[in-house]
């Protein structure tokens, strides 16, 4: 029964957020539709972490290789096919390649989680310095010039699909993202009530029974890795299309702990609670960013501190640990109110 | 004529921790359907025996041979799929998952989505946890965590089971419980037990098989092996009054 309501809520809660992408463009100018577009393709990032973290317990610190690489690969298939619909396409496949060789060294290496997370930092780092060494003219593939530390400089941006000569307008490009922020947010859901996610979320309570009865872990936890760089894949093309440029600061260090904050304050093991949070601390950023008084990255550090102290399980779930404490309270009450009080009270 | 090929087989065993010899030419056949108790005091090899059976370590030398299939070596995975199942000494469930959860898990591999259902249901009624069934097992009793541990061990069908100290823990009566569902289980496949417990031992033993710093003793009934002085010996001699 409370499966029925988890799952009308969240229908609920997907059709709200659907009808919030479609009106938005309505109600804000453009600056603010931009910024929103941002939020959204870093939110993209932080659903493929909140997915290998939250339910593999794959806790990745380079993320934004993947996240990079798609931007990059996005960049430079666009500029090369002069269409951007096969570019998104192997800006999910190859981060997805990459994922999928990286992780099966590190998982049939059975390396611990440690070095788990050292090597993806390591990767991160690879990847930042051997693009940022490719400024001349002898780095180029095809046509697109990867220009070292100055990036990649006017990106064609998304158009109609196999029309070239349409880009997409700021608003079908927020339409987009914010779209296909949704549209994942689904798969991953449906991922997760799958026999394959359940599996995973297994492996992730107790790696030993899950072989001890039998599951391959290694197969399992490659799979999640490869979903969660293909998605971040797709983000980091989302992101390009968002700026038109890609660079190398996109394989930032920095970047890769912003999306674990998004997450811790968030809430891990959940997939709405990560895209709260990036849109939250994006927004405040953005806001400190616009004045002098604090340095945002101090404000960033206050604000992880804080949650890790004071509410370990991020903003969601404790938020959904009250409103179930609510309803308990009621029950336990000897006259209970109507049915249809109570309903909105705990609404 | 020459002899079946036992259910599992092992020959010159062992395991070797740096200087440590956990377990020493280990030589051990086990029969279909046979229910056999392994005891020996702390530190005698037995767990060190199981995870070597189950592919959590990988033996030092020796062969382990299951219907004659060489198994020693393989991962984990591998080797539960062959037919092994294990309920490890401490317990290893997913304890933030629900109880059904655990055994849809076991139960789903060899199974379609129907017959799943009806194995994991049938598999709750007989560990007793149909009405507990929604509980996170984090939450239950020590002794109820065992039974989710057997039970979902039980819904992959195994063809052996091990089991390393069931009765861990248990109160008196979850003890018999638990000694009633060993009886039960073994009507169908084999297992062997690995118990402390002299009293739990008594209720389930047939053939007891001794060890004794990483090598096997004796092996005989248990009224045989009670009576026999090494034994009582080694461990059970202030223990247990016969």
């Amino acid at each position: 029964m409370t499966d029925a309501r988890n799952a009308g809520l969240q229908s609920i809660l997907v059709l709200a957020a659907a009808t919030g992408v479609a009106l938005l463009p309505r109600h804000l100018d453009l600056f603010a539709l931009m910024q929103v577009t941002l939020f959204a393709a870093m939110s993209v990032l932080a659903l493929s972490l909140a997915f290998i973290w939250g339910f593999g317990g794959i806790l990745s610190f380079g993320q934004t290789a993947f996240f990079g690489l798609g931007g990059y690969v996005y960049a430079i298939a666009t500029i090369n096919f002069g269409d951007s619909t096969n570019a998104i396409l192997l800006a999910v496949v190859l981060p997805a390649l990459f994922a999928a060789a990286l992780g099966y060294f590190v998982f049939y290496g059975k390396v611990s989680d440690v070095y788990l997370g050292v090597i993806t930092l390591t990767v991160t780092l690879i990847l930042f310095n051997v693009v940022n060494s490719t400024a001349g003219e002898v780095y180029r593939i095809g046509i697109a010039r990867l220009g070292g530390f100055n990036g990649i400089p006017s990106v064609p941006i998304f158009n109609m699909p196999f029309h070239p000569e349409i880009p997409l307008s700021p608003e079908a490009s927020w339409w987009i993202t914010g779209g296909t922020l949704i549209a994942l947010y689904l798969l991953l859901r449906l991922i997760l009530v799958s026999r394959f996610g359940r599996i995973a979320v297994a492996v992730r309570e107790n790696e030993t029974r899950a072989a001890l009865l039998g599951y391959d872990t290694r197969l399992v936890k490659l799979g999640v890795f490869v979903i969660g760089g293909a998605i971040a894949g797709l983000g980091g093309a989302l992101y390009v299309n968002w700026g038109a440029f890609v660079g190398p600061t996109i394989f930032s260090l920095s970047l890769s702990a912003e999306i674990i904050i998004w997450i811790t304050v968030g809430g891990l093991g959940t997939l709405f609670g990560p895209i709260v949070g990036c849109f939250v601390i994006q927004f405040l950023v953005a806001s400190i960013g616009s004045q002098q008084t604090f340095n945002s990255n101090l404000v960033l550090g206050a604000i992880l501190v804080a949650f890790v102290l004071l509410l370990p399980k991020g903003v969601v779930p404790t938020f959904l640990l009250c409103l179930v404490q609510l309803r308990k309270d009621h029950r336990a009450r000897p006259n209970t109110t109507a049915p249809k009080e109570r309903a909105m009270q705990v609404n | 004529m020459t002899e079946p090929v036992p259910l599992l087989k092992t020959e010159k065993l062992t395991m070797n921790f740096g200087g440590v010899i956990a377990n020493d030419s280990i030589d051990f056949n086990l029969g279909e359907m046979e229910l056999r108790c392994l005891i020996g005091p702390n530190g005698a090899g037995k767990s060190t025996f199981f995870k070597m059976l189950t592919g959590q370590i990988t033996p030092s030398s020796g062969t382990i041979a299951f219907r004659g299939r060489s198994i020693a070596g393989l991962p984990s995975h591998e080797i539960a799929r062959a037919g092994l199942g294990i309920k490890t000494q401490v317990p290893n469930v997913f304890n933030g998952l629900s109880v059904r959860e655990n055994i849809w898990l076991s139960a789903r591999r060899k199974n379609t989505p129907r017959t799943t259902k009806l194995v994991v249901d049938e598999i709750l009624e007989r560990v007793r946890l149909t009405e507990r069934q929604s509980a996170i097992v984090g939450q239950l009793s020590h002794g109820q965590r065992q039974w989710v541990e057997i039970g979902t061990v039980l819904a992959g069908d195994p063809e052996l089971l091990l089991l390393d100290e069931p009765a861990a823990g248990m109160t008196d009566e979850e003890t018999e419980r638990t000694a009633e569902i060993i009886r039960e289980i073994n009507e169908a496949r084999a297992i062997i037990v690995v118990e402390h417990d002299m009293e739990f031992i008594k209720m389930i033993a047939r053939t007891v098989t001794v060890f004794h710093q990483g090598r096997i003793i004796m092996e005989g009934t248990l009224k045989n092996v009670l009576a026999d002085p090494r034994v009582r010996d080694v461990y059970l001699g202030k223990k247990v009054v016969v």
